[in-house]
C-alpha cells in the first residue's frame, strides 16, 4: 500500500507534523489509518478466498488427486519456510514493540532480521520451484513428471511409493475418452479435434458444484494404483496459491524497506509510528496465509 | 413457415407440456407487476398534479415514518414473491425431473451445429421426436458452452464440455420448431441453428427407420450399390430412402453441419468451398501441395488439421465418430460431381 | 439561447460571484495542480470526465450494435466485428462507466461535503485509485487498438481461453479497474466511520451516503473475488493451469460461479448509489422531509447484505444442481422487498409535498418509471421456470437496460444535473433539460422496450444475424436507440454551453437542507471555513426562496 494518510504531511499543521490538514488529531488520524488497513487486509483475505474455495471445491470432488500429488513436495523445505515465516512475524511484532517505545535502534535491527528471514524463504521458495520446473511438475499441459511422488528427486516420501507402482506415461483423462453416454452404439468414442485441445474432454472432471448423480461414473480411483488422472490441476493450484503468496512476500518486503529508511532517517517515535504499525499488521497477514497454505497442500493426510 | 410465428403478444406457440406452465407463471408474474407498476405511475402522476409546487403553497407537515405503513409494504410484496417463488419452483421442478421410460437422445454441439444421436445410433443435424411422448435429451458440447434453446417449448439446457447435462421434454403440437443456440460460441453463434420436428403419431417411427438407408445394406449389397446406384435402388424399393451417393451425399452436407464452413458457390467462408476443389492441386498451410483426391477428403474429416489449405485457420473439429464409413463415401461422391460441375 | 440564459446576462451575477472568489477551482492554475491534487472535489472532476468520455465510448458501440441489428445478417459489419462491439460495448460501460460514475465521480465529489468533512480519510489514495482508473482504461484501449475482444462482457471459459482476441489486456484492465474500485470504497468507509463531525451521527447523514456506504462494503468484499477470478483466467490462457478449462480436466461452471460472486453484487454496485441519489432529489424537490428515513437506510445495508447471495440466479440453465436452483430463486426475491420499501417510501415522499419539475426531479420521476420496470421484470426472471425460457434472450437484455440505463445512468445524469451548480458554479439551461430528459426518456423507453417483446419472443442475445419475426422489433428498437443518442447529445451541449454561458449558480440553487448547499458553488477549497453545524438534512422548514439571487436562503437571513 504505502499511501497511509500520514505521508500527506507536506501540508501538515505546524505543531505536529505528521498530522494532515483535513484530520482534528492526530489520534484520529490513527485510527483512519489502522481501520483503511484493516479493510485492506479483508480484501486481501477475500483475493486468496477465491483461491481458497477453488482449493476446496477440487478437494472435495477429487481428493485422489492430492492424495497423489502432494507427495511431490518437499515437507522439509516446506515447513522450514514456516518457521521461518513465524520468526518474521515475531521480529516484526518486536520492531512495532520498539517504535512504540521511541527505541530506534531496535526497531533498525527488528525490520533488517525480518527482512532477512523474508530472503530466506524467497530462497527457499526459489529451490522448491526450480526443481518442479526440472522435474516437469507445472501445471496443464506442460505436466510432464519425471518420476512417481517419492521414487526418488528432490524430496518427498520414499516409504510411500510401494502403494503407488509405476506412473504411467499417457496423458492425464485419457482414459475417460467421452463415450456417447446413452446411445448404444458401435462407433469410436469421439475424440475432440487435434487442433483445438490436447486432452479429450474430461468426462469425469472436476464437475464444481454440478449435479451428476444421474451420471454413471467412473469409480473414484478407491485405491490410487496410478496416478490419477488431472494430476496437474495440483499443481494448477499450488502455483496459484504460492505464487500469489510470494508477490504478497516481496510486497510486503518493499514496504518493510521503504519504513527502515524512514526509521534511519529518524521518522518515527513513540508519538507517532502509524506506518510501522500498519506495515506490522500487513506483514502478519501475509504471514497466516502462509500458515494455512502450508498444511492445505503440504500436509494432505 | 414454422409453426411458432403466431402465439400471443408475449409468447410464441406453446408446443410442450412445459410451455403451459411457464406461461401461466409468466402471466401471474406480469399481472401482479402490471398490478404495482401502474399503481406506483398512477401515484406519482397524481402527486405531480395534485401538490404540484405554486406560489405560496408550502409542502403539508406531516408524519415522516409510520411503521405499520412500512410493515404493509414490506408484507404485501413479500407474500407475493413467495407465491411467484413457489410456482416457479413447482413448474421447474416438474420441467427438471424426467420419467423414468422417457425416449432418450443424445445431442451434441460444436461450433456451430447440433448433432442428434439417436438410440439406433443414427445421427442427424435435425431433432425429430414423436408427439406426445417424454423425450429425454443428454447434452454435451465438444469445444465451449453451447445452449440448447426452443422458444416454442420454453426450454432451455446449457451443453457444456466435458460435462453431460440433461432435459427433459414432451412435446404438444406437431410441427416445426427453431432450435437456437443460446450461449454466446463465436462467429457462428447466431447461425447455430436447428428445426426441432415432432411427428404426429406413428410417423415418427417410419421417419427414424427411413432415416439412414445406407445403414440397412449388407456388404455385398453395398457394394452392389456402389457398383451401379441407380440399378440398385430400382431393384430394391422396399429400402426407403435410398439415393445415389451424390443425394445421399448432398443431404450429409446439410445435415451433418459441413454447410455451417463450407460454401457450394464458390464463396469463400470460415472453410474452403467445396466447388471445384475436387482434383485439383491446392496449397496447404505448410506450404506443400496437396491434390485433393478422396483420400485428401477422407482425411480432412477424420483429421482435419492435419493439412490446412493455405488462408484458412485450423479450426474444423474431427468428424471421426460422427461420420460412418459410407457416409464419407456419399460425402465424397458429393464433392466430387461439384469438382466436376467446377470444371 | 433561452429565456433563462438572457436574464441570467442581465441579472444577478454580482451577488453570487463574490462569496464564491476563492474556491476549489481557481484554488491553484495550472495542469500541475490538476493531475497531482489531493483535493477530492478536483479528483472527483477528474473522474467525472473520464467516466463521461467512457459513456461516450461505450454509446458510440452501442450506436453501431443498433445499427448493425437493423437487417438481419450483414447490415454494417461482419459477424465477428459485430460480436467484439458488443463485448467492448458491454465492458466499456460496466466496467469503465458505470460502476465508477456515481461513487467515484459524484461520490468523490459530494461525500466529504455532505459529511461536513475537509476531505476523504486517504486523499492519496484517492488520486492512486484515480490513476489506476487511468491505467485500467489504457489497458482496455489496448485492448481495441490491438483486434478487440470478442468473449462478451461475462468471459466465460473455455470460450475466452481458447478464442484469439486480446482477452489478457482487456481482463488485466478490468482487475486494474477492480482495485481502483476497492480503494475508493475503502476511503469512503473509513470517511464515513472516522471523519464524521461533531453532531453528525448516523441517523443525520443524507441517504446518498447511507446509500455509498452500502456500495463501499460490496466494493470492499466483492471486487477481490473478481481479481482472483481474472488472474486465474489469464493464468488459464497464458499458462494453462486448468482450472476452468474442461480440456484440461477444470470446471467451467466454476468460473461462472466465480464471475457472479462478484457481477451480481456489482448491480447493487450499481443501482444503490442511484437509490440514494433518487431519495436525496425526491426529498429535495418534493421540499418535503424524506419519509421513512430509517427504512430507507437499512434497505440499502439489507440491499447490499443480501445481494452476497443470490449470484447463481445467472446460473439456471448452466447445470448447476436443481437444490442450488431453488435456493438461489428464494434468496433472489428477498432482495426485491427492500427495493420495494424505497419505492414507496420516495412515492409517500411526495404526497402532499409541494412539488418542482425541475431537470433532476425529472430524471428522478424517470428512475421511479423505468427502474420498476428493470425491477420488476427481474421478478421473471427470478422465479425458476420462466427464466429458462427467458435466459439469455434479448428479455434479459432489456431487463438489465432498464436497471442499469434506465436505473443507475438515468440517476446518475439526475446527480449531475443536480450537483452541477456545485461542482461547476454555473447553471445550465432548464428548458433544454427538461426537453432532453423527455427525450432520452421516450427514447429509452422505445429502444428498450421492444427488446422485452422480442426477448420473450425467443430472441436469444448476442446474435448477429436473426430470424426475418424478428425483424420489426429490431427496427423499432434501432430507430428508438437514435432518439436516445440525440437526447443525450442535447444534454452534452447545454451542460458544455452552461460552463461557458451559464448563469453563476447561487450557493443553494434547488433548496436542498445538506450540508453541501451550506457552502457556496463552488465550494473552497477546504469545503468549509468553519465547521457548519449539523442539522436535519431533510428539514426545509428554514428555507426560503430568494428571486433575487434565484436560490433558497435561510428564513433567518443567516448564509453561509
Ligand atoms: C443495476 C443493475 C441491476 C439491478 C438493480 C438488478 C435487479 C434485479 N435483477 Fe438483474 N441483472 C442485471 C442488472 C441488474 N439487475 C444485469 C446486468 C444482468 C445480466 C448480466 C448478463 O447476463 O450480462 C441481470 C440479470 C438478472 C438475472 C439473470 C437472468 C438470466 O441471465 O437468466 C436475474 C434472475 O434472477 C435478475 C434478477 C434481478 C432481480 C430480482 C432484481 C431485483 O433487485 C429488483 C428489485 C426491484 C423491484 C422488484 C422493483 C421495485 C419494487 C416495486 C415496484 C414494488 C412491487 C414489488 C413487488 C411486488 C415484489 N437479473
Ligand atoms: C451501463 C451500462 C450500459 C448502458 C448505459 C448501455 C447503453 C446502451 N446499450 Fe447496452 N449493454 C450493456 C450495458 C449498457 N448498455 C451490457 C453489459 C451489455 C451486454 C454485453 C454482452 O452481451 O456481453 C449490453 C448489450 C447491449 C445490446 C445487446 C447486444 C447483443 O446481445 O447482441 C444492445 C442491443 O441493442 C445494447 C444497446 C444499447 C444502447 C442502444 C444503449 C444506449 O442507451 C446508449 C446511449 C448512449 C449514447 C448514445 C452515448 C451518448 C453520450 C453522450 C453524448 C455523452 C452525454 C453526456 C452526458 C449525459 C453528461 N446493449
Ligand atoms: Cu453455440 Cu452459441
Ligand atoms: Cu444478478
Amino acid at each position: 500500500m504505502g499511501h497511509e494518510p500520514t505521508s500527506d504531511a507536506a501540508m501538515a499543521h505546524e505543531h505536529t507534523p505528521h498530522l494532515a490538514h483535513h484530520f482534528e488529531t492526530s489520534e484520529q488520524q490513527f485510527v483512519a489509518g489502522k481501520l483503511g488497513m484493516w479493510l485492506f487486509l479483508a480484501t486481501e483475505i477475500l483475493l486468496f478466498g477465491g483461491l481458497f474455495c477453488a482449493y476446496a471445491i477440487y478437494r472435495a470432488s477429487h481428493p485422489e488427486i492430492f492424495q497423489y500429488a502432494h507427495r511431490y513436495l518437499d515437507k522439509t523445505l516446506g515447513g522450514i519456510n514456516t518457521i521461518v515465516l513465524i520468526c518474521s512475524s515475531l521480529t516484526m511484532a518486536w520492531g512495532v514493540h520498539c517504535a512504540q517505545r521511541g527505541q530506534r535502534r531496535g526497531l533498525i535491527a527488528c525490520l533488517v532480521l525480518t527482512l532477512l528471514f523474508a530472503c530466506t524463504f524467497l530462497g527457499i521458495k526459489y529451490v522448491e520451484y526450480s526443481h518442479k520446473w526440472k522435474d516437469g511438475l507445472l501445471p496443464g499441459t506442460r505436466f510432464d513428471p519425471q518420476y512417481a511422488p517419492g521414487e526418488h528427486g528432490h524430496g518427498g516420501d520414499a516409504d510411500e511409493t510401494a502403494q503407488y507402482g509405476e506412473h504411467t506415461s499417457d496423458e492425464p483423462a485419457g482414459e475417460t475418452g467421452a463415450a456417447s453416454p446413452s446411445a448404444s452404439d458401435d462407433e469410436t468414442p469421439l475424440d475432440v479435434g487435434a487442433g483445438r485441445s490436447r486432452v479429450p474432454p474430461a468426462a469425469d472432471g472436476p464437475s464444481g458444484l454440478a449435479e451428476v448423480p444421474w451420471l454413471e461414473r467412473p469409480k473414484p480411483h478407491a485405491e490410487i494404483k496410478e496416478r490419477p488422472s488431472n494430476v496437474h490441476i495440483f499443481f494448477g493450484i499450488y502455483f496459484s496459491m504460492t505464487g500469489l503468496h510470494g508477490l504478497h512476500v516481496i510486497a510486503g518486503m518493499g514496504v518493510i524497506v521503504w519504513i527502515l529508511i524512514r526509521s534511519i532517517k529518524g521518522h518515527f517515535g513513540a508519538d507517532y509510528f502509524t506506518p510501522v504499525d500498519l506495515a506490522g499488521l500487513y506483514w502478519h497477514l501475509v504471514d497466516l496465509i502462509w500458515i494455512y497454505l502450508f498444511p492445505l497442500l503440504y500436509l494432505i493426510h | 413457415m414454422l409453426a411458432q410465428t403466431d402465439g400471443s403478444f408475449w409468447m410464441p406457440t406453446a408446443g410442450s407440456t412445459a410451455a403451459e406452465e411457464v406461461d401461466l407463471l409468466f402471466d401471474v408474474i406480469f399481472w401482479i407487476s402490471a398490478f404495482f407498476f401502474t399503481l406506483i405511475v398512477a401515484l406519482m402522476v397524481l402527486f405531480i398534479i395534485r401538490y404540484r409546487r405554486r406560489v405560496g403553497r408550502k409542502a403539508e407537515k406531516m408524519a415522516t415514518h409510520n411503521l405499520a405503513l412500512e410493515i404493509t409494504w414490506s408484507i404485501i410484496p413479500l407474500i407475493l414473491v413467495i407465491v411467484i417463488f413457489y410456482v416457479g419452483m413447482k413448474s421447474f421442478l416438474a420441467m427438471a425431473t424426467p420419467p423414468e421410460d422417457a425416449y432418450r437422445i443424445d445431442v451434441e454441439g460444436q461450433k456451430w451445429s447440433w448433432m442428434f444421436i439417436y438410440p439406433n445410433g443414427h445421427v442427424d443435424s435435425e431433432l425429430h421426436v414423436p408427439v406426445d411422448t417424454d423425450v429425454q435429451l443428454t447434452l454435451t458440447s465438444l469445444d465451449v458452452i453451447h445452449s440448447f434453446y426452443i422458444p416454442a417449448f420454453r426450454l432451455k439446457r446449457d451443453a457444456v464440455p466435458g460435462r453431460y447435462s440433461k432435459m427433459y421434454f414432451r412435446a404438444t403440437q406437431a410441427g416445426e420448431y427453431t432450435v437456437f443456440c443460446a450461449e454466446y460460441c463465436g462467429t457462428g453463434h447466431s447461425d447455430m441453428l436447428s428445426t426441432c420436428v415432432v411427428h404426429p403419431p406413428g410417423e415418427f417411427e417410419l421417419w427414424l427407420e427411413s432415416a439412414d438407408p445406407l445403414k440397412k445394406l449388407t456388404d455385398e449389397q453395398y457394394q452392389a450399390y456402389l457398383t451401379d446406384p441407380d440399378a440398385f435402388i430400382a431393384a430394391n424399393p422396399e429400402i426407403k430412402g435410398l439415393e445415389t451417393p451424390v443425394d445421399i451425399g448432398r443431404k450429409l452436407y446439410t445435415k451433418k453441419g459441413c454447410a455451417q464452413c463450407h460454401s457450394v458457390d464458390g464463396s469463400a467462408a470460415t472453410g474452403p468451398t467445396f466447388k471445384g476443389v475436387f482434383g485439383k492441386s491446392h496449397q496447404m498451410t505448410g506450404g506443400s501441395m496437396v491434390v485433393a483426391d478422396e483420400n485428401y477428403i477422407r482425411e480432412s474429416m477424420l483429421n482435419p488439421n492435419a493439412n490446412v489449405v493455405a488462408g484458412y485457420q485450423a479450426v474444423m473439429p474431427t468428424y471421426q465418430g460422427r461420420l460412418k464409413d459410407r457416409e464419407i463415401t456419399a460425402l465424397v461422391a458429393y464433392i466430387r460431381s461439384l469438382g466436376d460441375e467446377g470444371d | 439561447m433561452t429565456t433563462s440564459d438572457t436574464t441570467i446576462a442581465a441579472g444577478s451575477a454580482p451577488e453570487a460571484e463574490s462569496p464564491s472568489d476563492g474556491n476549489y477551482l481557481n484554488h491553484a492554475h495550472g495542469i500541475r495542480s490538476w493531475i497531482f491534487t489531493l483535493d477530492h472535489k478536483r479528483i472527483g472532476v477528474m473522474y467525472l470526465v473520464s467516466v463521461v468520455a467512457a459513456l461516450l465510448l461505450g454509446g458510440v458501440f452501442a450506436m453501431l450494435v443498433r445499427t448493425e441489428l437493423l437487417t438481419p445478417g450483414k447490415t454494417i459489419m461482419e459477424a465477428d466485428t459485430y460480436n467484439k462491439m458488443f463485448t467492448l460495448h458491454g465492458a466499456v460501460m460496466i466496467f469503465l462507466f458505470i460502476i465508477p460514475s456515481i461513487p467515484a465521480a459524484l461520490g468523490n465529489f459530494v461525500l466529504p461535503i455532505m459529511l461536513g468533512a475537509k476531505d476523504v480519510a486517504f486523499p492519496r489514495l484517492n488520486l492512486f485509485s484515480y490513476y489506476l482508473y487511468v491505467v485500467g482504461a489504457l489497458l482496455a484501449l489496448l485492448a481495441i487498438v490491438t483486434g478487440g475482444v470478442d468473449t462478451g462482457w461475462t468471459f466465460y471459459t473455455p470460450y475466452s481461453t481458447t478464442t484469439s482476441t486480446s482477452v489478457i489486456a482487456v481482463t488485466l484492465g478490468a482487475f486494474v479497474l477492480g482495485f481502483s474500485s476497492i480503494f475508493t470504497g475503502l476511503n469512503f468507509i473509513v470517511t464515513i466511520h472516522r471523519l464524521r463531525p461533531p453532531g453528525m451521527n448516523w441517523f443525520r447523514m443524507p441517504l446518498f451516503l447511507w446509500a455509498l456506504y452500502a456500495t463501499s462494503i460490496i466494493q470492499i468484499l466483492a471486487t477481490p473475488v473478481l481479481g482472483i477470478t481474472l488472474i486465474l483466467l489469464i493464468l488459464e490462457r497464458t499458462l494453462g493451469v486448468g482450472i476452468f478449462d474442461p480440456a484440461l480436466g477444470g470446471d467451467p461452471v466454476l468460473f461462472q460461479h466465480f464471475f457472479w460472486f462478484y457481477s451480481h453484487p456489482a448491480v447493487y454496485i450499481m443501482i444503490l448509489p442511484a437509490m440514494g441519489i433518487v431519495s436525496e432529489l425526491v426529498s429535495v424537490f418534493s421540499h418535503k422531509h424524506i419519509f421513512g428515513y430509517k427504512f430507507i437506510a437499512y434497505s440499502s445495508i439489507a440491499i447490499a447484505i443480501l445481494g452476497f447471495l443470490v449470484w447463481g440466479h445467472h446460473m439456471f440453465t448452466s447445470g448447476q444442481s436443481a437444490v442450488a436452483n431453488v435456493i438461489f430463486s428464494a434468496l433472489t426475491f428477498s432482495v426485491s422487498i427492500p427495493s420495494a420499501i424505497k419505492v414507496f417510501n420516495w412515492l409517500t415522499t411526495m404526497y402532499k409535498g409541494s412539488i418542482s419539475l425541475e431537470t433532476p426531479m425529472c430524471y428522478a420521476l424517470s428512475f421511479i418509471f423505468m427502474f420498476g420496470i428493470g425491477g420488476l421484470t427481474g421478478l421473471f426472471l427470478g422465479a425458476l421456470a420462466t427464466d429458462i425460457h427467458l435466459h439469455d434472450t434479448y428479455f434479459v437484455v432489456a431487463h438489465f437496460h432498464y436497471t442499469m440505463m434506465g436505473g443507475t445512468f438515468i440517476a446518475f445524469v439526475g446527480g449531475l444535473h443536480y450537483w452541477w451548480p456545485k461542482i461547476t458554479g454555473r447553471m445550465y439551461s432548464e428548458f433544454w433539460g427538461r426537453i432532453a430528459c423527455l427525450t432520452v426518456f421516450i427514447g429509452f423507453n422505445a429502444t428498450f422496450f421492444a427488446q422485452f417483446v422480442m426477448g420473450s419472443r425467443g430472441m436469444p442475445r448476442r446474435y448477429y444475424n436473426y430470424l426475418d419475426e424478428y425483424q420489426p422489433y429490431h427496427v423499432f428498437s434501432t430507430i428508438g436507440s437514435y432518439l436516445l443518442a440525440v437526447g443525450l447529445i442535447l444534454t452534452a451541449v447545454y451542460l458544455i454551453h452552461s460552463l461557458f454561458r451559464g448563469r453563476r449558480a447561487p450557493a443553494n440553487p434547488w433548496g436542498g437542507a445538506s450540508l453541501e448547499w451550506h457552502c457556496s458553488s463552488p465550494p473552497p477549497h477546504d469545503n468549509f471555513a468553519e465547521q457548519p453545524t449539523v442539522g436535519d438534512c431533510y428539514d426545509f422548514s428554514g428555507l426560503r426562496y430568494d428571486p433575487e439571487i434565484r436560490g433558497y436562503v435561510s428564513d433567518q437571513g443567516r448564509d453561509s
